[in-house]
């Protein structure tokens, strides 16, 4: 199997900063690490390359040269191959321009890589939330999409994920090339390993900017290209003096629940 | 936190991976594993195998067997670093491994030495034992043999080593045995490669005051056979060939496990200090308590790069008796470090519900074994002392 993960590079922490003036994230002195619902595809591919040693594992990332960091990471955990996608034009992309930039990119590393059978992203990134990016990759390729993958494996010339559902898990087979996007697993990712590590820090990570993509449309990138702005950041005030209803039945609870309400005047 | 003024970026990563790895697998069930087998504890093969497979072994074996073959900083590095966490488990971990650049120094075929060195790379466990009941600083007086028996080409070994660390998970053991009871220790005496299967029997755990995650035992060889070509090196070179090892073997495996300890202790005492507030202040500013800090910063720092500039020297082959000075230094240090930490900390320090006291408790035996301290200081004192000229003229 031949496949694409797309990854992101992410502060390491869930208590986003943001400056007040500039409405971004605040980067400095947060160490970055790979989104980890990324390192969740990173590991269902390795997973895939265990069964069948012939798999290549490509990893992208749109980001500044920094983002090389987290593509060496994934080298360093099982990726194969690493490319950095990276020009002025992209910065400022929301999920619409990112999307469009990754499905081009991944056109333009196949030429080199061969097509790939899957594309894999993280079902969201940990500093945005939008879990957008993964399907809309899906729509700008016009492959099918399978969102909030657990674990998957290869049938025949099928793809079976399972997928996590609200209150079950389902198996569902697309048939390839696709797109999954992964959420926490059963297992856990490996660890990076020392002689990989080593690799990796040698490794040449080829840029791939806007001018080696010839098809690209420069007005669907970076602001330009952006369907949305971003009008105030902020990290949601989490209030923790909730009240836990946990009645006999379903019905009960659905009763006390519109009591408290209307005690509160809020119905 | 460790101050990696020593170690370039990619010996820096390699720590923190391996860091990570024990930060995730080790740090939240240490109690665990140290209360485990009625209170002797237990070493946590389950976290061996993670960083195994991440390949912290391989990095011992040379590039030439396959392995990785890192340098002794970058060896050292990585130890301090996990020590950090439990220097019980560093100290087992690394012990396990240290000493298999013996192997390649055995008679065995090339083919028979790749297969032990791609076991050690996937985890097998080594043992070192010299000590025995009556010879402890005094190797000499030790009583195991090793006979030659002509007609099966073996050597037949019997005798009793105690105190020996890691030998109830070990695959494989590396012993010395006097061949020659004629001659002098350096020319009577012979080292010896044994794997497990050959019929070594360990003996009752030992219940230690710390180091519970590195088990401890005697190791009984009763007519234990092992071919001739298991022979390290040369016949009767045994204590030449046993006491040397690779570059700063010694300081990776005495010293770095509580340096890791000492700065964790640190860490653990300045964030207390700072956070604990008596008489209106924190306590850090109170001078009694500050200037404790700062005596334990000295010691730990002054002890670090010390180690560091004895591995440097040692990878260039500058002599130095800085190998007598660092085992001494170091683990004094380090074990006063977190022995001030239990003060800086009070009466909450000396509970077990709080790190230190393990810390201090596995300190302490830095000072004792893989040579006194006291008998370091015998040796350094020799080394500067040289002869006396009147003394030999009689």
């Amino acid at each position: 199997m031949n496949i694409c993960i797309c990854v992101k590079q992410v502060p390491d922490t869930t208590e986003i900063k943001i400056d007040p003036v500039t409405n971004t994230l605040i980067r400095v002195g947060v160490p970055s690490i790979v989104n980890p619902y990324d390192t969740y595809a990173l590991e269902n591919a390795a997973r895939l390359k265990d069964k069948d040693p012939d798999t290549k594992i490509v990893v992208i990332s749109m980001g500044p040269a920094q983002a090389k960091d987290a593509l060496k990471e994934c080298l360093a955990i099982a990726a194969d191959k690493a490319y950095l996608i990276t020009d002025r034009a992209f910065g400022g992309s929301d999920t619409l321009a990112t999307s469009y930039i990754l499905s081009q990119a991944i056109k333009k590393v196949e030429e080199t890589e061969g097509t790939f059978d899957c594309i894999f992203c993280g079902k969201q990134a940990i500093d945005g939330d939008t879990a957008q990016v993964g399907p809309e990759i899906a729509e700008h390729l016009g492959y099918p999409q399978i969102t909030y993958g657990l674990e998957c494996e290869k049938a025949e010339d099928k793809l079976r994920v399972t997928q996590q559902g609200p209150d079950c898990k389902q198996v569902l087979e697309t048939s390839m090339p696709c797109v999954v996007t992964f959420t926490n697993p059963s297992f856990d990712v490996r660890y990076p390993n020392v002689r990989r590590k080593m690799a990796a820090n040698r490794a040449e990570i080829p840029n791939v900017t806007a001018v080696d993509i010839a098809d690209i449309d420069l007005a669907r990138c970076g602001l330009k290209g952006s369907a949305t702005r971003v009008k105030k950041t902020y990290v949601p005030v989490h209030d923790t003096n909730g009240v836990m209803i946990k009645e006999e039945d379903a019905g009960a609870s659905a009763r006390k629940l519109a009591n408290l309400l209307s005690d509160a005047k809020v119905i | 936190m460790v101050n990696y003024l020593f170690a370039n970026r990619e010996q820096r990563e390699l720590a923190e991976d391996a860091y990570k790895i024990l930060e995730k697998e080790l740090k939240p069930r240490i109690e665990e594993y140290e209360n485990a087998d009625g209170g002797l504890g237990v070493y946590p093969k389950e976290v061996h195998d993670k960083l195994v497979e991440a390949g912290y072994y391989a990095i011992f074996v040379p590039e030439e067997w396959g392995g990785i073959g890192l340098d002794s900083v970058s060896q050292a590095v990585i130890m301090e670093t996990m020590g950090q966490i439990d220097a019980g488990f560093a100290f087992a971990f690394v012990s396990g491994v240290i000493n298999s650049d013996k192997i390649a120094h055995t008679g065995m075929s090339r083919e028979e030495k790749q297969l032990w060195y791609d076991k050690v790379q996937n985890g097998a466990v080594g043992c070192f034992n010299l000590t025995e009941a009556n010879a402890g600083s005094d190797v000499a007086a030790m009583r195991t043999t090793a006979v030659y028996d002509e007609k099966t080409d073996e050597w037949v070994i019997n005798g009793t080593k105690c105190f020996a660390s890691g030998s109830p998970n070990a695959d494989y053991f590396i012993t010395v045995a006097w061949t020659d009871k004629t001659k002098r220790a350096s020319q009577g005496c012979t080292a010896f490669f044994i794997e497990k299967e050959r019929g070594v029997k360990i003996g009752k755990k030992e219940n230690k005051l710390g180091l519970h995650l590195s088990e401890t035992a005697d190791i009984i060889y009763e007519d234990v056979r092992v071919p001739a070509d298991h022979v390290i090196g040369e016949v009767g070179k045994g204590f030449g060939i046993a006491l040397s090892g690779i570059k700063g073997a010694g300081a990776i495996v005495n010293c770095c496990p509580t340096l890791g300890a000492a700065q964790a202790a640190l860490d653990f005492a300045v964030d207390y200090a700072k956070t604990r507030r008596q008489f209106g202040r924190r306590i850090i500013d109170h001078q009694a308590v500050g200037f404790m800090i700062a005596d334990m910063t000295m010691k730990l720092e002054s002890s670090r790069a010390l180690m560091y500039t004895s591995l440097q020297a040692a990878q260039q082959d500058i002599p130095n008796n800085l190998d007598l000075i660092n085992k001494c230094y170091i683990t004094d240090n380090c074990f006063e470090v977190c022995n001030m930490a239990m003060q800086v900390l009070g009466g909450y320090g000396y509970m077990k519900e709080y790190p230190i006291e393990r810390m201090m408790r596995n300190a302490r035996i830095f000072q004792i074994f893989g040579g006194t301290n006291q008998i370091k200081r015998k040796n350094l004192m020799k080394s500067i002392a040289g002869r006396d000229p009147e003394a030999a003229k009689k």
